[in-house]
């Protein structure tokens, strides 16, 4: 088959390479029929995550029907289902609580010694996101097996475009959990930094929440144009001073919760962040953890910080003291897709949400490196890159 | 026994590491760790107890047999394609709770060992504590060859534990090997 795989820093391309197998008795084999490319795809493509391997196949967003199954899986051939980027097996201690990206049991044994030591515990696997978690082939490819196929892929009704329901499989229960992590009550206002995929959707799922104000920053027009659209009131960063505009806007009590949408390669000029990209590039740190940051100093005291941004090492000069002084709450986590999947399909087939206004462009998988670079160099007119591998 | 302070996963406080004469050797190296495994105790136990279950998710046991009183004979895969033949005899049993054993004279290695299982006070199945003991074959060379194939046992033990309740929790065991479980190209570039 044809897939998209990784050879290095900003270096993708489409190769031919063996089809997938059905080798373990709950998998099932996908023909996939739409992918995307996710911001978290860009810091694999920037180097910035480890364990990645020359050859790798990359995507965590995609969707398919159902070509092959194994004796235990449950889904039927010709079904048409997304797939959660997170593999969860449902059975260990941790998916009994629905922490399904704490899952025991995904990563294989002989994967999950790295993020054992980085970690202290191992994490769950993941599709197409390096040999820390799991070294699974991921999505952005004609075939995919799917390990406990019994347990998170979502079945979609006949008749729905992909487009619609593709984003079960990340960034809008990403989106949803980074809201729910916020803990939103009746009058808050939320405020939300990153204006990609990921952060949309938190704009969407707080105002479902109940959000009285959301108030996003970027520095992208077409990006803040899309949260504007989408109900934020908007700050380019680089036209105001973030933290003296959410005062100003909050009459001095500042934003009830704080959501770090944007992760370890935070853009921008404040002092810190250019020590951070110093350090980063000479690998005396791993992390830019400028907007985390922000966050922990621009929320209200006793109030709460959610951090779906991806963040994978270790960082330094967090401003602990305000997080203890003000009384903070931290969430974060890699999303327990799974728990939200069926709710979340409810709210798009009742059309209560629009899950296609961020895509800009739609390729064939074999554009998917043009894909990668676009998406990288003009995040401005590249808000969302769909590929079909069929 | 080791000098270095052993490591262990246990999340509470116990007894089965705190007490250091259950976990002193009589060999070079040791090893011990503990898991949480969300199955009956009894059906943990039975699965263990017969050895010739081991080799589903012992990747270096290439077969064990079991003989006359509880002694078993196992093939081992050594470092640099060798193969290792041990044969053991279980020292003490508790049906349901512990098995102990150690390797007799005409082993290739040294070795003894036990493993427990507790149900969980809480609620949250079976705990599962396993310590191993052995003089690295070939010595200490032997264990750096076994290192860089990633077959030194306690890396090795560590693995098996988790396959194990992988095993025992999933009914199976994951897996992303190219090319069949996870295709991959080939490098180039």
């Amino acid at each position: 088959m044809r897939a998209l795989t990784w050879h290095g820093k900003h270096n993708v391309q489409v190769d031919t390479v063996p089809d997938p197998q059905i080798v373990n008795p709950r998998d099932a084999i996908i023909k996939i029929t739409a992918t995307a490319i996710c911001g978290s795809d860009l810091h694999l493509y920037d180097s910035m995550i480890p364990g990645m391997s020359n050859g790798d196949i990359l995507g965590h967003e995609f969707m398919g029907i159902v070509e092959e199954v194994g004796p235990r899986s449950t889904l039927k051939v010709g079904q048409k289902v997304v797939v959660p980027f997170v593999i969860a097996c449902g059975q260990c201690f941790h998916c009994g609580k629905q922490q399904y990206s704490a899952c025991d049991n995904s990563n294989p044994a002989d994967k999950s010694d790295a993020s054992e030591i980085a970690y202290g515990y191992p994490v769950a696997g993941l599709y197409g996101y390096s040999h820390l978690t799991g070294g699974y082939a991921g999505g952005q490819a004609e075939y995919a097996r799917l390990p406990y196929s019994d347990m998170g892929p979502i079945v979609v009704p006949d008749g729905i475009e992909d487009e619609k329901v593709l984003f079960l499989s990340d960034i809008f229960p990403t989106g949803w959990m980074a809201a729910e992590n916020a803990m939103i009550e009746p009058g808050d206002t939320v405020a939300i930094w990153g204006c990609g995929p990921v952060g949309l959707f938190a704009i969407k799922s707080a105002i479902l929440m109940g959000a009285a104000r959301v108030i996003a920053i970027d520095h992208l027009p077409r990006r803040l144009e899309l949260a504007k659209k989408n109900g934020a009131e908007v700050l380019n960063y680089h036209e105001v001073k973030v933290r003296e505009a959410l005062m100003e806007m909050t009459a001095g009590i500042g934003p009830d919760a704080c959501i770090d949408a944007v992760g370890m390669e935070a853009h921008g000029f404040a002092p810190d962040n250019i020590i951070d990209a110093v350090k980063q590039e000479t690998k005396l740190g791993t992390d830019r953890q400028h907007v985390l940051r922000e966050t922990i100093m621009a929320c209200r005291k006793g109030g709460r910080v959610s951090v779906p941004g991806v963040y994978g090492g270790i960082g330094d000069k967090l401003p602990i003291g305000a997080f203890m002084q003000k009384g903070l709450t931290i969430k974060t986590g890699q999303t327990h897709v799974q728990k939200y999947l069926p709710q979340l399909l409810e709210l798009i087939l009742e059309g209560k949400v629009d899950t296609t206004d961020l895509i800009s462009h739609r390729l064939p998988l074999e554009q998917a490196a043009d894909g990668y670079r676009n998406f990288h160099d003009h995040p401005d007119e590249w808000t969302k890159v769909v590929l079909k591998p069929h | 026994m080791s000098e270095h302070p052993m490591s262990t996963d246990a999340e509470v406080e116990s007894t089965a590491f705190t007490d250091r004469d259950r976990v002193e050797g009589e060999h070079e190296a040791a090893s011990v760790r503990a898991v949480l495994i969300n199955r009956p105790r009894q059906e943990l136990y039975a699965f263990w107890r017969d050895f010739r279950n081991l080799p589903t998710f012992m990747e270096n046991v290439k077969s064990v047999e079991v003989m006359e009183s509880g002694r078993s004979s196992w093939i081992i895969a050594g470092p640099a394609g060798a193969d290792f033949e041990l044969v053991s005899e279980i020292t003490e049993e508790r049906p349901g709770e512990y098995i102990a054993w150690r390797s007799l004279e005409e082993s290739d290695i040294d070795h003894e060992g036990w493993i427990e299982f507790r149900d969980n006070a809480f609620g949250r199945g079976t705990e599962v504590r396993v310590f191993i003991s052995y003089d690295p074959p070939a010595g200490p060379v032997g264990k750096v060859v076994a290192k860089v194939l990633q077959r030194e046992p306690r890396i090795q033990a560590r693995r098996e534990l988790r396959r194990f309740k992988q095993l025992m929790e999933t009914g199976e065991i994951p897996t992303s090997k190219a090319p069949d479980a996870a295709p991959r190209a080939d490098r180039h570039l």
